[in-house]
């Protein structure tokens, strides 16, 4: 293929504005996809994706265009995962491109999401022109969009295609721009193999499937390919493209995107954003911009049901098949038993695990409070860090902790900055900057500690701006913070699963707050319940659970034992679902109190 | 009727001792009731009675002849629409069918205000020796509000035409816990039904069944609803004041003056085998190899076509395991105030029940809810209120 008539791009887009569909149009209209393989949204393929309408796991796609000017062009388009959590998926996503489409809702106007994407395209120098989508909605202010466009992202958009991806509507001028405005890639097939390996993900029949995007030299079944990053050799056995199912080609040149299958039997082997080349022919030096991923939020994984331990692990590490991102460890908690601590790159990742497990494979899990990676400092000038508050030494040994910060970019319109500036200042926020976008967009960018989002900050901004705002973040550095571990007793007894690191000044309100909830949560028992919260040995706050006093049924008619029975089993299928601390019954959602308090 | 269940009971060796007949007419449906009942008319009744006539010989013919009939009740619905006249026939026809102990308890449910002197004294004619009204509170307000079709006046009128009728042993049935109730209304609702010196007094709380006027009317958070304490307190005043008047609480919801427990009711909790006849009837058989529950239809159309075709209506039929029968002996027997003797369980299923539910007695005990000594176990005063907490911790 002449290099020439190649373009590599993505479709930058807020969820929402109709990436999926876009994406859509642009196989059909390209006759990619037959009406056979017909499904809406052919991109996003997990039930999970569909529902929440964001992708989650990127797929990629070659579609074959004849353009207005009469010549054959082969378009990869890259898809990118569209969340926060997944920022260096997407850049590494975006380096296989030269140009993205940025979509943006014409009525809704440009989004933190899209602002953080579209930043990582432009810092790579790629050409991203905009698309205004959803044109054909009675709401859409294609005029005021485009000028938000150019004042916000500094981008020209004065001839930005009108489509509605729904309709079919500028779908043709959207192809016609891309062969337009985006470059053709460069690179030297005869130089060394140099490719990016920008996704990866198990099939449980052909191993590991790694997408490349190749910048130098020709990759062809049987060669030898070194790993640079992870030090580690394959042979090629399958090498071929997306269009939109595998076909196999007999070779990759520079500038094309394609799968490669090489018997790599983990996907930790396969990380994203590593080089591949020839072992015996090796490029001189890997690509820029890897990272090794570490998990940022960690939270206990428990089986409600003891005898589905082994369950659990083994669906863990199924997902843990696809998904190197995310980490797991036995745990062993006093209060819940067996199970695991889990690690992920941020709280959707920790929302899609848990969901998945619970749905895909059946499990009823006890989940506990998300917390981040702490580090602390020993007396004796030891660091180690910590991903649970039982894991905290005893305090004579400690010397100090630190705490991780992010940088948040809060996107609102302007009627809700008062509200998102004294939620920023209440997580213990550091103001960077208050940006005017346009005279009713702003941008509030705040230095907060990665803790206070973890618990319930996401759903609080939300609740503030009416779900309007939105929120990206970067993580920028470790801060010595006065932290404290707060644990909470049942009837005396300290709860492990419940136990929290928690800054110092927060501890009261939070404590008070906490054992509130928890009383709103736990149902009155046989016996009373006592809630505390407690500072070392110094209680902070504390509730009571009074004792149930009446739970009889009504009239038995006719002698209806069957009714009775029924009822019984009901009140017994409920206790099932509630797990045992000493003679407590605390329901599943009583460990997660502390994300509920206001 | 299962055919599979009759090829395993035999035939010869069925137990049941009492009959149950449910007669599903009301002149209007109170508005908390969830039980099946319908408008009817005179016509509707007699056919409703033939078609009892009908299923008696069908059982008769399929279960065979009981062991000795001890009691037998009327319930409903309202089975004091039925004339005496029918109440004749239908006990006659039983008589006849099955075999009869010596004078057995023929209990009638009654409504106040829906009988006179005259038709009471008929009922008793007719075979009726204990009458059951359903007075449900003795406050006109409350008495409106849960849409029954009486006055208090009307109550006072009808206990004593009762008495007058011949009926020695009479009882009636309070509710507690309704929208609006106080606990001083619910003290001069008990002070008013000791004033009528009945021999059996029945006492529930009200519960709010789902497809009722009440359900929509009374929301879980409604504030005329009784908490869960002021029920509970409810529940222990009505202990207090009636035992002090030399009642025994011989039952979580039933007490009796000596004598005057209900022997059909208490044959639920010691599950002696009965047979329901009607719609929405509810039977249990047993022989020495296996206990049967079933209902019959409650659609009345399916019951009237099915019984002039010869067939048993009979629903939800299930054979009991050893382990839920353990577990129904326990939950049905622990209703009682003597409680559960270990011998009768031992008697029944061959081992001890200190075995079984050890842990569970140990942990209920110390909640306080059981007492446990060398014979027999029995519910606290607590343990009553919680029952649901006990039973529920022996199914299996």
């Amino acid at each position: 293929m002449d290099i020439s008539r190649l373009r590599n791009f993505s479709i930058i887009a807020h969820i929402d504005h109709g990436k999926s569909t876009l994406a859509d149009r642009l196989l059909e209209y390209t006759g990619t996809l037959s009406d056979r393989e017909k499904q809406n949204q052919f991109l996003d393929k997990m039930d999970l994706e569909r529902e929440r309408g964001i992708t989650i796991k990127a797929q990629t796609v070659r579609l074959k265009y004849r353009a207005d000017d009469g010549k054959d062009y082969i378009l990869n388009l890259i898809d990118t995962p569209g969340h926060v959590d997944f920022t260096y998926e997407v850049s590494r996503s975006l380096a296989a491109c030269e140009g993205g489409l940025l979509v943006v809702d014409a009525s809704q106007g440009v989004e933190a999401q899209t602002l953080a994407n579209v930043y990582l395209a432009l810092d790579i120098n790629l050409e991203v022109f905009p698309v205004l989508n959803k044109i054909d909605l009675p709401a859409a202010e294609p005029e005021r969009v485009i000028q938000e466009i150019e004042e916000i992202i500094g981008i020209d958009a004065h001839d930005a295609v009108l489509a509605s991806a729904k309709e079919g509507i500028g779908t043709h001028e959207i192809l016609e721009e891309i062969i337009k405005k985006i470059p053709p890639p460069k690179g030297d097939s005869q130089a060394p193999l140099k490719a990016l390996l920008f996704d990866s993900w198990y099939d449980q029949y052909q191993g590991v499937i790694i997408l490349v995007r190749l910048f130098d030299g020709i990759l062809k079944k049987g060669d030898k390919i070194q790993l640079m990053a992870t030090n580690s050799s394959f042979e090629a056995l399958k090498v071929g493209v997306f269009a939109p199912v595998m076909v196999e080609v007999p070779q990759l040149t520079a500038g094309e995107v394609g799968f490669v299958i090489a018997g790599i039997k983990d996907v930790a082997d396969a990380k994203v954003g590593d080089t591949v080349t020839l072992l015996h022919r090796q490029c001189e030096k890997p690509l820029e911009g890897f990272k090794e991923v570490q998990p940022m939020v960690f939270s206990g994984l428990y089986p409600i049901d003891t005898v589905q331990y082994e369950q659990l692990r083994d669906a863990l590490a199924k997902l843990k098949l696809n998904d190197s991102s995310f980490s797991f460890e036995p745990e062993t908690s006093v209060a819940l038993g067996f199970g695991f601590r889990c690690g992920f790159l941020g709280l959707l990742h920790m929302e899609i695990i848990q969901e998945r497990l619970e749905r895909e494979f059946g499990l009823d899990l006890i989940t506990t409070a998300p917390t981040v990676v702490y580090r602390v400092h020993r007396v004796t000038g030891e660091v180690l860090t910590i991903e649970s508050a039982n894991q905290l030494p005893e305090l004579h040994h400690v010397d100090y902790l630190e705490e991780p910060f992010i940088l948040a970019h809060i996107h609102v319109p302007n009627d809700f900055v008062g509200g998102v500036l004294s939620l920023c200042e209440d997580k213990r926020g550091i103001q960077r900057e208050i940006k005017y976008l346009t005279p009713t967009r702003v941008m509030i960018i705040y230095e907060l500690p990665l803790n206070e989002i973890v618990l319930d900050f996401y759903d609080r901004l939300k609740s503030i701006t009416k779900g309007y705002a939105s929120l990206d973040y970067e993580h920028l550095d470790y801060r010595r913070s006065e932290l404290v571990r707060m644990n909470v007793m049942i009837n005396g007894d300290i709860v492990d699963a419940l136990s929290l690191i928690i800054h110092r000044e927060k501890a009261y309100f939070r404590g008070r707050d906490l054992v509130a909830k928890m009383k709103e949560l736990i149902p009155r028992q046989m016996f009373e319940v006592a809630i505390q919260a407690a500072i070392g040995n110094k209680i902070i706050a504390r509730e009571t659970v009074k004792a149930m006093r009446k739970d009889v049924l009504a009239k038995c008619y006719g002698g209806d034992i069957t009714r009775k029975r029924k009822l019984l089993e009901k009140q017994k299928e409920g206790k099932k679902r509630m797990k045992n601390v000493g003679n407590v019954e605390l329901p599943q959602e009583a460990f997660l109190a502390i994300l509920k308090v206001d | 009727m299962d055919l599979f269940y009759l090829f395993r009971l035999k035939l010869q060796s069925i137990m049941f001792t009492r009959l149950y007949l449910h007669i599903p007419f009301c002149q209007r449906k109170c508005d908390y009731c969830s039980f099946v009942s319908m408008q009817a008319n005179q016509h509707s009744i007699e056919d409703y009675v033939v078609t009892l006539l009908e299923e008696m010989r069908l059982v008769r013919a399929t279960y065979g002849a009981g062991d000795g009939i001890d009691s037998i009740y009327f319930g409903g619905g309202t089975p004091s629409q039925l004339s005496p006249h029918q109440i004749a026939r239908l006990l006659e026809q039983s008589s006849l069918l099955f075999k009869w102990k010596a004078r057995p308890e023929i209990t009638l449910e009654a409504n106040p205000g829906t009988v006179d002197a005259q038709r009471l004294a008929d009922f008793h004619a007719a075979g009726i020796n204990r009458l059951s009204l359903g007075v449900q509170s003795f406050d006109n307000q409350l008495l409106s509000r849960l849409g029954r079709i009486h006055t208090e006046q009307q109550v006072v009128n009808t206990v004593s035409a009762a008495r007058m009728a011949g009926f020695d042993n009479l009882g009636i049935d309070l509710i507690h816990s309704l929208p609006g109730q106080t606990l001083d209304m619910w003290r001069s609702d008990l002070a008013r039904a000791l004033q009528c010196e009945t021999d059996h007094i029945s006492i529930y709380g009200l519960t709010i069944e789902e497809g009722t006027p009440f359900a929509l009317r009374y929301t879980e958070e409604s504030p005329l609803l009784a908490d869960e304490d002021l029920s509970a307190a409810m529940f222990e005043t009505a202990d207090t004041l009636l035992t002090a008047a030399g009642y025994e609480h011989y039952e979580i919801a039933n007490y009796a003056r000596h004598g005057f427990r209900s022997r059909h009711n208490s044959g639920y909790w010691k599950r002696d085998g009965y047979l329901g006849l009607g719609i929405a009837a509810h039977s249990l058989l047993r022989d020495e190899t296996c206990d049967v529950r079933f209902s019959t239809t409650s659609d009345l159309d399916e019951y009237t076509t099915a019984i002039n075709g010869g067939i048993l209506p009979h629903h939800d039929t299930i054979s009991l395991s050893r382990e839920e029968a353990m577990a129904e002996f326990m939950y049905l027997g622990l209703r009682l105030k003597e409680g559960i003797e270990f011998r009768e369980f031992e008697s029944n299923f061959g081992c001890s029940p200190l075995k079984i539910y050890a842990a569970t007695f140990d942990l209920l005990s110390r909640a306080g809810l059981l007492t446990v000594d060398k014979t027999s176990i029995k519910l606290t005063l607590r343990g009553m209120l919680l029952s649901n907490q006990v039973f529920s911790r022996f199914l299996p």
